[in-house]
């Protein structure tokens, strides 16, 4: 440094973007809906869709009667199964989990058999949204009854009723994965057989809905034999694929776009049977159509998540070293087979051993047909099942052993030092500090004075009991390594792509195909491009959705988007400096190698003065009048990245419950939860997915569960009796944060999409049961409604099944579905 | 999420509003604010031919006094129950209730006579009304009748209410002497329909007692007085034992649903609970 220094260079560097809590650039048309939401596309001559679905959970369609509807006002055609059946195909199925999965096939449009209740017997076509409504009555289905299968233990006993008559069993499939077979872990059996302790548990993960904010949507418009469609999906990229296997319409004729979508959680990872039948009803008419689901239809008939039984054992000794953990799973997959129906408890597979060095480890899952909606992927996708399990069991392996549970969790969790670590899954973990989490974790709640209240309250019987419970998680994201998702035999890879376009003005365009749908890409990519390439940060503009502007990629789920389509974005920047640096040499007259970059200027090393910016490349680069003979007159660029490995995002959550012990109501105290999700890139976009992941997480905890009655009918069909917590039944959450680079991509990023739902939920449960369980409880089942807390109190055992019938509130119970096939259990009686 | 077709008449008078209602014929239905009726039809499991809409007809709002008791016209919304001064004064029960009612926007087009002739269990004031003996104010083609609550409230979602006729004002008479009252409310999120819920107003004297009312909100297709426990209150000593003695009969005679939310025997524990939460609260124990 001189004192000579040029007055240019001596201004203040621009303020790192990275690292900036920037409010994020799309939220005021998000929030103000002034965008164009599926459903509000509105195309000339457009068509409306309204679907017919079956009141039955089981039966064999033997009559389809559409006679009146054809009859009725607006109404412009109905199609059946029949009608569709030759060129409906079958969904796809991307991930045969085993090579000898049976998948019984997956009818957009039920021909001969309907396998839940809302599964689409016809499909109404009709001038305007209500005319399609109301002709919905008018088609008569006749059905034969068969015995719906609808318990999982039951399914899988040799005498049981079939939800598939011409396969041979209720079972998809038998996935094992055993750590001494595979080389990563001991003999599982003998370390059991070896073991002082051993500690088993049956755990219920019960069925939830994703319950995204926009409902699902599809337009589709046809021009010459060229299709475009419009769809609130998460994945465009993936269902312009899928769609023209599944339909023969070619790839290069078919465009999707996923505009501004609203929320997913992986509800909208999907290709839906009304896709399918949109786009087969569009060819057919030559016509625009539209179909957008009511809430009822999209609690009823979008695919669900979780839905497992799970029977684990941990062994030990007596000083609380784990030896051994042994998994066994029942996984209901529902009526058919969706995109990754069979994958989601596949994926958990891998993630059951948590944070902890087991020794040794087998896991085996039995995927489960049931004559409900199928199950897919939902916020977490396998890994919140497996971090509730471990981090349940390894509360329950405390008690039996006397233990603090943190002092047993420190006793076995992989230590600071020890990364990279492979597990006896076969993962290596990337980098984090256990430790350092939980202590911060700890302060943030005031940990010892909220045991010391415990005691208090415990010693002088307050009905009001307080507890505190643990989850110290990790979770496998960036869904990513091509390699590695082949050997899992997922049907696809796991790369993102991203192109950078550098426009004459200064201004950046960057394409991404990792596909946003309330995420905050276009405030994290602007930020990630800011930097890189020193521009400001209002100067960028992301695009996406569209498979005519993105034309590849793999879009958003398990949390991969910054840490693999981030890293695209970032690689291409790098690119566009490399194109760049040739055009400034050139034009700066001098050589290449004494050029700088640095906030978004190329200077000469020791020639003062000099100075170009990467903005006014782009202009002389557009220009085209002076530029090196040996290159293209572009510093465009595009990048393709496919880690080599996940990143392992952790964390500590604590959270603190009173249990009303007369009322069984329980009520979060204090919540703390401490994450590492490597570099933060926007701090208040990590805190919004953390509190978000926290809300679903608690949701699964205490309020939601999607619940069938004897007959196969949803009676949680409407948010009256399904319970999506609101922001005045959820705590103030306490967050941190500590920070270990992932070392994978150069953004250092880990993924923070699932965190907090995946942590929280066994926080919350073991909370509540550290409050109770002097009295006795060993266990209270998923999710805690005051009813099973007050039961597992007073009663014993893990408060039981809940009535079935919906709240006799305005007659919630008898939805859409239940209509006309009122049971005793779902019947409701009245007048209105 | 859209309803079936039906024809719509927006009357500005009662009178008008009758005769609405008779040319609308057998399958007319009466909309008082809609937050449970516009819902229903959405759902299809409702779908009137005709729907008399009563948001105009200004002489059906308002709170007035009339002697001992106060009017309060059917059409008044939830909000405006909620800072009337005269319901402040004289029937804080009912606020108190109200203040419970779903959320704020559904309060702000509710009304408290939509809801107790809608006559869902679950709902919150029906129970209030029958514990602070309310008379139900009715007209017809023929004129006009009064109702005893304890009379209104005849099933699941159906009251004395005839064919034709029009919920106009409710009278609730004044509390006299010292009273207390608190709406105990049980439900799994806020803004929900009661579970359970218990209403009580107790009157104290000299250290003890003096009367108890007790509503109790879906404890059976109706709401119900929790009698047996008011007979044990009646001249008990304001003690937190007597309290909880007496709640104890709170279930007596009731006859609770089961479902999602509860079963029949855990909503009779609750009844018991809440009740003896609220007399305590309302007795200022």
């Amino acid at each position: 440094m001189t004192v000579t220094e040029d007055p240019a260079a001596a201004e203040v560097a621009p303020e790192r973007e990275i690292g900036k809590a920037r409010r994020r650039k799309e939220d005021a048309r998000l929030i103000t809906g002034r965008t164009t939401w599926t459903d509000n596309m509105v195309l000339p001559g457009m068509l409306h869709l309204a679907v017919v679905r079956s009141p039955v959970a089981h039966g064999k369609i033997t009559n389809v009667d559409v006679s009146a509807a054809l009859e009725a006002p607006g109404v412009v055609a109905v199609y059946t199964g029949r009608d569709l059946a030759d060129e409906q195909g079958s969904i796809p199925c991307a991930w045969p989990v085993t090579a000898d999965m049976v998948n019984p096939g997956h009818p957009s449009i039920a021909v001969e058999e309907v396998n839940h209740v809302g599964e689409a017997v016809a499909v109404i076509v009709a001038r305007s949204r209500s005319a399609a409504a109301d002709a919905i009555e008018l088609v008569d289905v006749d059905y034969d009854l068969l015995p719906p299968v609808l318990d999982m233990e039951q399914a899988v006993k040799g005498e049981a009723d079939l939800c598939h008559d011409h396969i041979e069993s209720n079972t998809a499939y038998h996935f094992v994965f055993d750590a001494g077979e595979a080389g990563t872990g001991g003999d599982t059996e003998q370390a059991f057989a070896d073991a002082d302790v051993v500690v088993s548990r049956r755990f219920v993960n019960q069925r939830l809905i994703p319950a995204f904010m926009e409902p699902r949507s599809v337009v589709v418009q046809p021009q010459g034999d060229n299709f475009t469609m419009w769809s609130a999906t998460q994945i465009p990229h993936v269902l312009r694929v899928m769609l023209a296997m599944v339909t023969g319409v070619p790839e290069h004729k078919l465009r999707v776009v996923a505009p501004d979508v609203g929320g997913g959680f992986g509800g909208k990872l999907q290709v839906n049977p009304e896709e399918v039948i949109a786009l087969l009803i569009a060819r057919r008419l030559g016509k625009p159509v539209k179909w957008t689901e009511t809430r009822s239809e999209s609690l009823m008939a979008a695919h669900h998540g979780r839905d497992q039984i799970q029977y684990i054992d941990v062994a030990s000794d007596r000083e609380g070293n784990v030896k051994g953990l042994r998994v066994r799973i029942l996984a209901d997959m529902g009526a058919y087979l969706r995109l990754i129906t069979p994958g989601v408890p596949a994926l958990g597979a891998f993630m059951f051993p948590g944070i902890y060095k087991f020794p040794a480890y087998r896991f085996e899952c039995d995927g489960i047909f049931t004559n409900k909606v199928p199950t897919d992927a939902y916020r977490g996708a396998g890994r919140p099942e497996a971090t509730f399990a471990v981090e349940r069991i390894m509360d329950e392996l405390a008690v039996e052993l006397g233990m603090d549970p943190l002092e047993l969790r420190r006793k076995n969790w992989i230590q600071a030092q020890e990364f990279p670590f492979t597990t006896v899954a076969g993962l290596e973990y990337d980098s984090g500090d256990y430790d350092a989490a939980t202590q911060q974790a700890l302060e943030l709640l005031g940990y010892q004075e909220l045991r010391e209240e415990q005691r208090r309250r415990r010693e002088s019987n307050d009905p009001v009991q307080l507890g505190i419970g643990f989850s110290t998680f990790t979770e496998m994201c960036g869904l990513a390594p091509s390699r590695v998702l082949g050997s899992l035999s997922y049907g696809a890879g796991g790369w993102e792509t991203a192109s950078i376009r550098m426009l004459p003005t200064g201004k950046v365009e960057v394409v991404t195909g990792s596909t946003p749908h309330g995420q905050g890409h276009e405030t994290a990519w602007s930020q990630l491009v800011a930097d890189q390439l020193g521009v400001p940060f209002e100067d960028v503009e992301v695009l996406h959705g569209d498979t005519a502007v993105s034309h590849k990629g793999m879009d958003t789920y398990g949390s991969r988007s910054l840490v693999v389509g981030g890293t695209a974005v970032v690689k291409a920047a790098d690119k566009v400096i490399e194109k760049a640096r040739k055009v400034a040499a050139h034009l700066l007259e001098a050589n290449e190698d004494d050029l700088e970059f640095s906030a978004g200027k190329f200077t000469v090393r020791g020639t003062p003065g000099t100075a170009l910016s990467i903005q006014e490349i782009a202009l002389a680069v557009f220009a085209a009048h002076n530029y090196p003979e040996d290159i293209e007159p572009s510093i465009d660029a595009d990048a393709t990245f496919d880690p080599v490995n996940f990143s392992f995002p952790h964390g500590t959550h604590v959270c603190a419950m009173e249990v009303d012990t007369e009322t069984g109501f329980v009520k979060i105290r204090k919540y703390a939860c401490v994450d590492d999700v490597g570099t933060i890139v926007n701090p208040l976009i990590v805190e919004g997915q953390v509190h978000g992941g926290l809300a679903q997480g608690i949701a699964q905890a205490l309020y939601e569960e999607a619940v069938y009655d004897a007959d196969g009918n949803l009676t949680t069909g409407t948010f009256v009796d399904y319970l999506v917590p609101s922001a005045a039944d959820l705590p103030h959450f306490d967050t941190g944060n500590t920070v270990h680079v992932a070392p994978g991509n150069p953004i250092g990023a880990k993924g923070v999409g699932e965190a907090g739902c995946i942590a929280s939920t066994p926080a919350v449960v073991n909370a509540a049961l550290d409050a109770v369980r002097h009295l006795g409880v060993r266990d209270i089942r998923m999710p805690l409604t005051p009813e099973r807390v007050w039961r597992a109190i007073h009663q014993g055992g893990d408060g039981g099944d809940r009535a079935t019938a919906g709240t006799n509130a305005y007659g919630g119970a008898s939805t859409e579905s239940t209509a006309g096939v009122s049971t005793p259990a779902s019947s409701l009686g009245g007048d209105l | 999420m859209i309803p079936a077709p039906f024809e719509y008449a927006r009357p500005t008078t009662v009178d008008e509003a009758l005769q609405a209602v008779a040319a609308g014929g057998e399958d007319v239905k009466i909309m008082a604010g809609g937050q449970s009726l516009i819902p229903v039809m959405r759902l299809r499991l409702a779908a009137p031919s005709t729907v008399v809409d009563l948001g105009r007809v200004a002489e059906m709002r308002g709170v007035r006094e009339d002697g001992d008791a106060l009017v309060i016209g059917a059409m008044t919304t939830h909000a405006e129950v909620l800072t009337d001064p005269l319901i402040a004064q004289h029937a804080k029960l009912i606020a108190e209730a109200t203040e419970t009612v779903a959320d704020r926007q559904t309060r702000r087009r509710g009304t408290f006579g939509g809801a107790l002739a809608h006559a869902d269990p679950a709902g919150d004031l029906p129970a209030v009304a029958l514990a602070l003996d309310a008379e139900m104010v009715i007209a017809g083609p023929n004129g006009r009748r009064t109702v005893p609550a304890s009379e209104f409230f005849v099933d699941y979602l159906t009251t004395a209410l005839d064919e034709g006729e029009i919920l106009v004002e409710i009278r609730v008479p004044k509390l006299a002497g010292e009273w207390g009252v608190r709406y105990e409310k049980f439900n799994r999120v806020a803004q929900a329909w009661s579970i359970v819920a218990v209403a009580a107003a107790v009157r104290r004297e000299n250290g003890h007692i003096a009367e108890a009312r007790i509503g109790l909100t879906n404890m059976g297709p109706t709401p119900l007085r929790a009698s047996a426990t008011e007979a044990a209150l009646s001249g008990a000593a304001a003690s937190a034992d007597a309290v909880a003695a007496a709640a104890r009969s709170a279930a007596e005679g009731t006859s609770p649903s089961s479902d999602l939310n509860a079963q029949a025997d855990y909503r009779e524990h609750l009844a018991q609970v809440l009740t003896r939460r609220a007399v305590a609260a309302a007795a200022g124990l």
